[in-house]
This record gives C-alpha cells, sequence and structure tokens, in this order.
C-alpha cells in the first residue's frame, strides 16, 4: 500500500493509525486469545477426567472389545480389541459410501437427463421425484425404509424368491456368493493384462487417428479384449468358480451373501436422497451449454450420439464436476446415520458402543472426526484433480 | 383477366396440431421411442398412484381416539389426529399452550411481512425479528420473568422444538458467519489461516459426530460447576457447524462484488470496517438471501438428527409413538405425516429462494 509506505518513511504517523502495526497487534492478540481459550479447555478437561476417574490416551485400543458386530468385511469376533472395532466400522462407512455414490451417480444422471427430456411426462415425473426427495430429511427416509418397507417383509419361511438362488426377506437379501478354485488367479491376471492391453490400444489407435485420419473402433476392440481375454483364460483354467446358493436350515438361510437390511435401507434412502441432488446438478450442467453448440454439431453432420459425448458431455462436466464433488462428501458424511438403523459404521461401532464401552470420549470422537476429515479431504483432492484435467484451458 | 381480389377466409390450423391432440403429439408421442415411453411411463403411474391415492383418502380414516377406529383398510391418520397435539408441542404442558401459540403467531406475522414484497419499514422489521423477538419468545418458552411459569426443555418437543433448533440456528450462525467469511477474506495471515481451519474442520464431519461432540465432550471442557442444558448443547453444537457452512455462502457473496466496489470505497477513504458495513456486506447480504435460504433448508432438514441425542424433535415423536404398544403397525402413516410436514416447509422455501434469485438476479453474474 503506498499511503503508507509515505507514512512509514516520515515516520509521524502515530502507532495506532499505521495498518502494518496495528494488524499485527491485533493478530498477536487473537492468537493469544485462542491459545488461552485452549489452555482453559485443557484444564478444565484434565479436571473433569481426573475427577470422573476417566482414563486417557489411546491404551484401550488394544483391550478386548467383548461385543459382536452384524456384519464386518474383516474376521472379527467378540475377543478381538478396541483397535480392531475401528477398523471394521472404518471399512462398514467406506463400503456403503462406495456402493452408494456408484448407485447414486447412475440413478442423478438418468434422472436429469430425464428432467431434460422432450417427453413431457417423463420431464414431469422426473421433476416430482426431485421436488419430493430432496425435500424430505434424509433420516426420515432411512427410517422409512428400515422401519416401514423392510421390516413388513415375511419371514424367512415365507421368503420372496427368485429362482431360487436369491431370497429377499425381513432378515436381509440372500444371493450366491462365488466360491473361487484354484486357478482363479489366473483369471484375474487376465483380467489386469486386459486392461493394460487396452490402454495401449487406446494410445495407439489415437496416434494412428492423429497420423492417418482413419478412427479404429476402440470401445467395441476394448470390450472384446476386457471380456474375450479372461474368459479364454477361466476356460483354460479348468472353469473354477462355483456358486454357493443359500439354503434355508432351521429359521433362517444358511450359506450365500447376505445383504442385511439395515445395509440395503441405509443404501435406498442415500441413493434416492443424494440422487435427486445430482440430478439437479446434471440438469444445471447440460442447461449451461448452450443450444448453438449442438446446433453447430448437427450442421457439421455430427450424429446425435457423438454430439452429446463429444460436445456436450465434456463441456458440461466441467461444470458439473464441483458440486458433484461436494454431493459425493455429503454422501459420505450422511453415511453417518446409519448409526440410526443399528448399521455397523464407524459412527455406529466406534463413537457409540466403543465409546460407551470405554467412556474416552475425546480419543473416540477425535479419531471418528479425523476419519471423516481424511476421507473429505482425500475425495476432494481427488476430485480437484480430475477437474483441473477436464478444465477449459485457457490462453 | 379476371382479377379475383376476394381471399378466402383463414382456415383454422389442423385440428391435430392445437388443443389437447396437438399438445399431446408434441410432448407425449413426438417418436415411436417417446410413445413407448409415454405408455411405460403412464402405465407405472397408473398402477402406483391409484392404490396410494386409494390408500391415503378414500379408504382412510380420520377420527377416533384408539386404533379400534381404523375399519375401512387404508390408511389410520386417527394415530396422527389423536397424536396432533404432541406431534406440536411435545411435552409442554397443555395449559400452557397458549404460550408456545403466541410465539407460533408472532414467527407467522414476521415471516409474512419480511416475505411479501410491499411491506413497509422492512428494515425495522427485520431488527425487530433478529433482536427483539428472539427474546420475548425465549421468556415465552421457557418462562422465568414477568411471572411465567419455567418449562424445562426436557418438555419441549415435536414441531416446537424442530422449529426452535432450525431458527435459532439460522440466526445465531449468521453473525458468525459473516464474521468467519471477512477473517478468510482477511490479509491478515493468521486471522485467516483460524478462520480456514475452523471453516474446514466443521464442513469435513458429518452432523453426527458434532451432535455427540455437543454432547459427550463439552461438559468435559467446561468447569464442573456449570450445567449445561442438553437442548443448549445441541444448539452450541448446531450454530458451530451451520456457521461453517454460513461462512462459505457469504464468503461466495463477497466475492461475487465487483473489484470495483472495494476500490470505490478505499477511494473514498472508508476504513475496512465502514467499507464492509456501508458498502460490500448491504450488497453482497443481498445476493446471498437465496443461499442463506438454502442453507435453512439444510438445516431444518437437519434438525431431525437431535433425535440420536435423545432430543424429541418432530420426528423423534413418531418414532416413539410407533413403539406405543397401542400403535403397533402404524409406522407408514407415521413416516407419510412427518414427511409431508416436512415437506410442506422446505418446498415452500426453496420456492421462495427460487423466486427470490430471479428478482434479484443483478446481472453480477452474466
Amino acid at each position: 500500500m503506498p499511503e503508507n509506505k509515505h507514512n512509514l518513511a516520515t515516520g509521524n504517523v502515530s502507532f495506532w493509525n499505521d495498518p502494518a502495526k496495528r494488524s499485527l497487534v491485533f493478530q498477536a492478540i487473537l492468537f493469544l486469545a485462542v491459545f488461552a481459550v485452549g489452555y482453559i479447555i485443557y484444564q478444565n478437561t484434565q479436571h473433569n477426567l481426573e475427577s470422573r476417574g476417566i482414563t486417557t490416551g489411546f491404551e484401550f485400543l488394544d483391550a478386548e472389545a467383548g461385543f459382536g458386530i452384524i456384519q464386518s468385511l474383516i474376521p472379527y469376533d467378540e475377543t478381538h480389541s478396541y483397535g480392531r472395532t475401528f477398523v471394521v466400522g472404518l471399512l462398514n462407512t467406506i463400503l456403503v459410501a462406495a456402493l452408494g455414490i456408484f448407485f447414486a451417480t447412475i440413478l442423478g444422471f438418468l434422472i436429469g437427463v430425464a428432467r431434460l427430456s422432450h417427453n413431457w411426462l417423463i420431464a414431469r415425473i422426473a421433476a416430482v421425484y426431485i421436488e419430493i426427495f430432496r425435500n424430505i430429511p434424509l433420516l426420515l427416509q432411512i427410517f422409512f425404509w428400515y422401519f416401514a418397507v423392510l421390516r413388513l417383509l415375511p419371514g424367512p419361511r415365507q421368503s420372496l424368491e427368485l429362482a431360487n438362488v436369491a431370497f429377499l426377506n425381513v432378515r436381509g437379501v440372500y444371493l450366491p456368493s462365488p466360491v473361487l478354485g484354484e486357478g482363479f488367479s489366473w483369471v484375474l491376471a487376465a483380467l489386469v493384462l486386459a486392461l493394460i492391453v487396452i490402454f495401449f490400444i487406446k494410445r495407439w489407435a489415437r496416434r494412428r487417428q492423429s497420423e492417418t485420419g482413419d478412427q479404429f473402433p476402440v470401445f467395441w476392440a476394448s470390450l472384446g479384449v476386457l471380456i474375450g481375454l479372461p474368459f479364454i483364460v477361466f476356460l483354460l483354467s479348468g472353469a473354477s468358480l462355483q456358486w454357493e446358493i443359500p439354503e434355508l436350515k432351521g429359521f433362517n438361510f444358511r450359506g450365500g451373501l447376505t445383504i442385511i437390511p439395515e445395509l440395503s435401507a441405509l443404501l435406498i434412502a442415500l441413493t434416492i436422497y443424494t440422487a435427486a441432488f445430482i440430478a439437479e446438478i446434471v440438469r444445471s450442467g447440460i442447461e449451461s451449454i448452450s443450444k448453438g453448440q449442438t446446433e453447430a454439431a448437427r450442421a457439421l453432420g455430427v450424429s446425435p450420439g457423438k454430439t452429446l459425448q463429444l460436445v456436450i458431455i465434456p463441456q458440461a462436466m466441467r461444470v458439473i464436476i464441483p458440486p458433484l464433488t461436494s454431493q459425493y462428501l455429503n454422501l459420505i458424511k450422511n453415511s453417518s446415520l446409519a448409526t440410526a438403523i443399528g448399521y455397523p459404521d464407524l459412527v455406529s461401532v466406534f463413537a457409540g458402543t466403543t465409546l460407551n464401552q470405554t467412556g474416552q470420549a475425546i480419543e473416540v470422537i477425535s479419531m471418528t472426526m479425523a476419519v471423516y476429515l481424511t476421507l473429505s479431504l482425500l475425495v476432494s483432492l481427488f476430485m480437484n484433480w480430475y477437474n483441473k484435467r477436464m478444465a477449459l484451458v485457457e490462453r | 383477366m379476371i382479377h379475383n381480389d376476394n381471399k378466402l377466409p383463414d382456415l383454422p390450423p389442423p385440428k391435430n396440431t392445437t388443443g389437447i391432440i396437438g399438445w399431446a403429439k408434441e410432448n407425449l408421442f413426438s417418436s415411436p421411442l417417446n410413445s413407448i415411453l409415454t405408455i411405460i411411463a403412464g402405465y407405472l403411474l397408473y398402477i402406483s398412484l391409484v392404490p396410494a391415492i386409494e390408500w391415503a383418502f378414500v379408504k382412510a380414516d380420520w377420527l377416533g381416539d384408539s386404533r379400534e377406529a381404523c375399519t375401512s383398510g387404508g390408511a389410520c391418520w386417527v394415530f396422527i389426529t389423536a397424536r396432533l397435539n404432541q406431534f406440536i408441542y411435545g411435552f409442554y404442558p397443555e395449559e400452557l399452550y397458549w404460550r408456545v401459540n403466541i410465539v407460533f403467531a408472532m414467527f407467522s406475522v414476521l415471516v409474512a411481512a419480511l416475505v411479501i414484497e410491499r411491506t413497509p419499514y422492512k428494515g425495522w422489521i427485520a431488527s425487530f425479528a433478529l433482536i427483539v423477538f428472539p427474546v420475548i419468545a425465549f421468556f415465552l418458552l421457557y418462562g422465568g420473568g414477568f411471572d411465567l411459569k419455567i418449562v424445562e426443555t426436557h418438555k419441549w418437543g415435536g414441531l416446537m422444538l424442530t422449529l426452535v433448533l432450525a431458527v435459532v440456528g439460522i440466526v445465531a450462525a449468521l453473525p458468525f458467519g459473516i464474521l468467519l467469511a471477512l477473517g478468510r477474506r482477511s490479509d491478515m495471515p493468521v486471522v485467516k489461516s483460524f478462520c480456514v481451519i475452523f471453516i474446514e474442520i466443521w464442513r469435513g464431519v458429518p452432523l453426527i459426530t458434532v451432535l455427540f461432540m455437543a454432547s459427550v465432550m463439552l461438559p468435559l471442557f467446561i468447569p464442573e460447576e456449570v450445567s449445561f442444558d442438553k437442548l443448549l448443547r445441541a444448539l452450541v453444537g448446531i450454530v458451530m457447524f451451520q456457521s461453517a457452512y454460513m461462512a462459505e455462502v457469504v464468503r461466495g457473496g463477497l466475492q461475487a462484488i465487483p473489484k470495483g466496489q472495494y476500490e470505490a470505497a478505499k477511494a473514498l477513504g472508508l476504513n475496512y470496517w465502514k467499507s464492509m458495513g456501508l458498502i460490500i456486506l448491504p450488497q453482497a447480504l443481498k445476493m446471498m438471501i437465496p443461499g442463506i435460504v438454502n442453507t435453512f433448508i439444510a438445516l431444518f432438514k437437519d434438525t431431525s438428527l437431535v433425535l440420536i441425542i435423545g432430543l424429541f424433535d418432530l420426528l423423534a415423536i413418531v418414532q416413539a409413538g410407533l413403539s406405543d404398544p397401542k400403535w403397533l403397525g402404524y409406522s407408514v402413516e407415521g413416516y407419510v405425516f412427518v414427511a409431508f410436514v416436512f415437506w410442506v416447509f422446505c418446498f415452500g422455501m426453496s420456492q421462495y429462494s427460487q423466486a427470490l434469485e430471479r428478482k434479484l438476479d443483478t446481472g453480477h453474474k452474466s
């Protein structure tokens, strides 16, 4: 700021009227104030913890947990430690968040495009869907699916069934689970190999197109490689994949893959709720591309499908990605509502049961918050990177 | 050559391009694919809407005081009507409902006055609503002064509690949010980093963990002698959380003010607070109103989470009603009712915010 320089140079300005010094003093005061508040909180906490006989530190993570969890992606039982409950909860959170993001993105894009459909009825249905589901609290929707829908399903003996291999009842969804034979690792290796081959096909095709102008059907070739290569290996390795079909034994189904109703309810609610927001984002993204672009592409003889794929979507994505990122973050954070219906996510298992048993509120809550902060930062880092790659390059 | 100057009268447009048929042809059956989609969608609507309407209205029972009144086989709204007082007032003493009603009435009048465009003295009404009304509302709801009997907050519940949480949350979060946003755009590195850290932490964690923190950690932070009301603790959590979101809304508004305005303020010799208070914030706030309304909608829906820490908001009252052995099995009615109440509020607000966005479009964006 030039006028300050002049004042400083002449040196006849009072201390309080010099913006630079004043801001230094102000910042020092603020720093001290924050420090003091922190210190008072620390003192109070120390005193309170002592008088209530609560131990501090992270030793409790090694102690035996002694409670069961209805769904765990890694082996877990009552004898495992509290630290293990943290990991189990974290994995369950990641599972529901990843599935939720996957389904909500698909449904959201479908509804967003339907909202712009030329078909009046379809556009209206999409609009009503959006207005209904985004204006009702998510927790209420979770309760609705869990208590009002899934709880009213028939018991195991009267299960709804699909072709005698998949079953739906009040205890959950029962699906056949794959049993991997010995040679199956070769199939996985072939899958990885196929992905690498596709990467090189793409590069080669792009170079050939820019040199000779000839197009190569990259999509169909890639699809062929992706399905064909693992399939051949699968046959060669002796078709070593079997399915374990759930069977009704006693009061419940045994074997197969079980999706507990808590997970289904949470996933349905998260998907439907978030999709309503994503649909609006997709609509505004597509609407932001001026109509002239479509007309120009069509005038050049580009087919409607190619216009959408090569002209509209890439540009719309630039508008879509930043708000879409916030929706992904919201979905991850919203998955914590699992605790209300007892799906064993991080908040439910760790900030719920573990906190109640150990009483170590500070450690447990901070760890939980740190996890969500880290997840949020990771997702936004990734999406920002992606956003930058897609961004318009100007000058 | 005979020249006939008599024009033929204009013919009406072809029948199948106007009226319902023309409209349907253009909007529903413009191509084979569209026709198929229309028929499928129409069929799906028919098989879902007809039974739903039949359930909710035609075969429904409305009045009575126990489940025996539900005989028609449709929705049993008796579950709602019999408990309507609890849904609105929670466990507030019945003889004191008038106090809550006065607050409701004042609140509605104030909101109406602020929303209707032609109200005179809007500034004064807004200041009254933000400064005087909360004090009156507090004394009416809680009691304490003026010979009013105290009603402990654990008796508050239902729609009343939902509204208290939402309104206090937003009104208290607004000033904090403005300060945080100004801090985030400040030139002072210490101020800026404190604000950025505060905002990013609260925005990065779920509201549930904030509420857990408020309910289990906050009592550890304060001296033992001070007891802290459960509702107040939840409010502290909500305000912290919401002010971070509000700060980002305000920041958006501040960024939308052209640089020339800041420079003009400086050129006039105004200091920081004067230029913010007289030039920047009034313009930014006006632009932010839609954003604030959206934050309010989000907050309004989020208030339902307090049931997890044991407060009885509207949703929690329904949950409690469902576990009453006298009313087992009426969960659908309960959820539909609460969903409808929340929906009316949220949809109304979102329509209002969209109308504002159109009205306030000053052309800054394009």
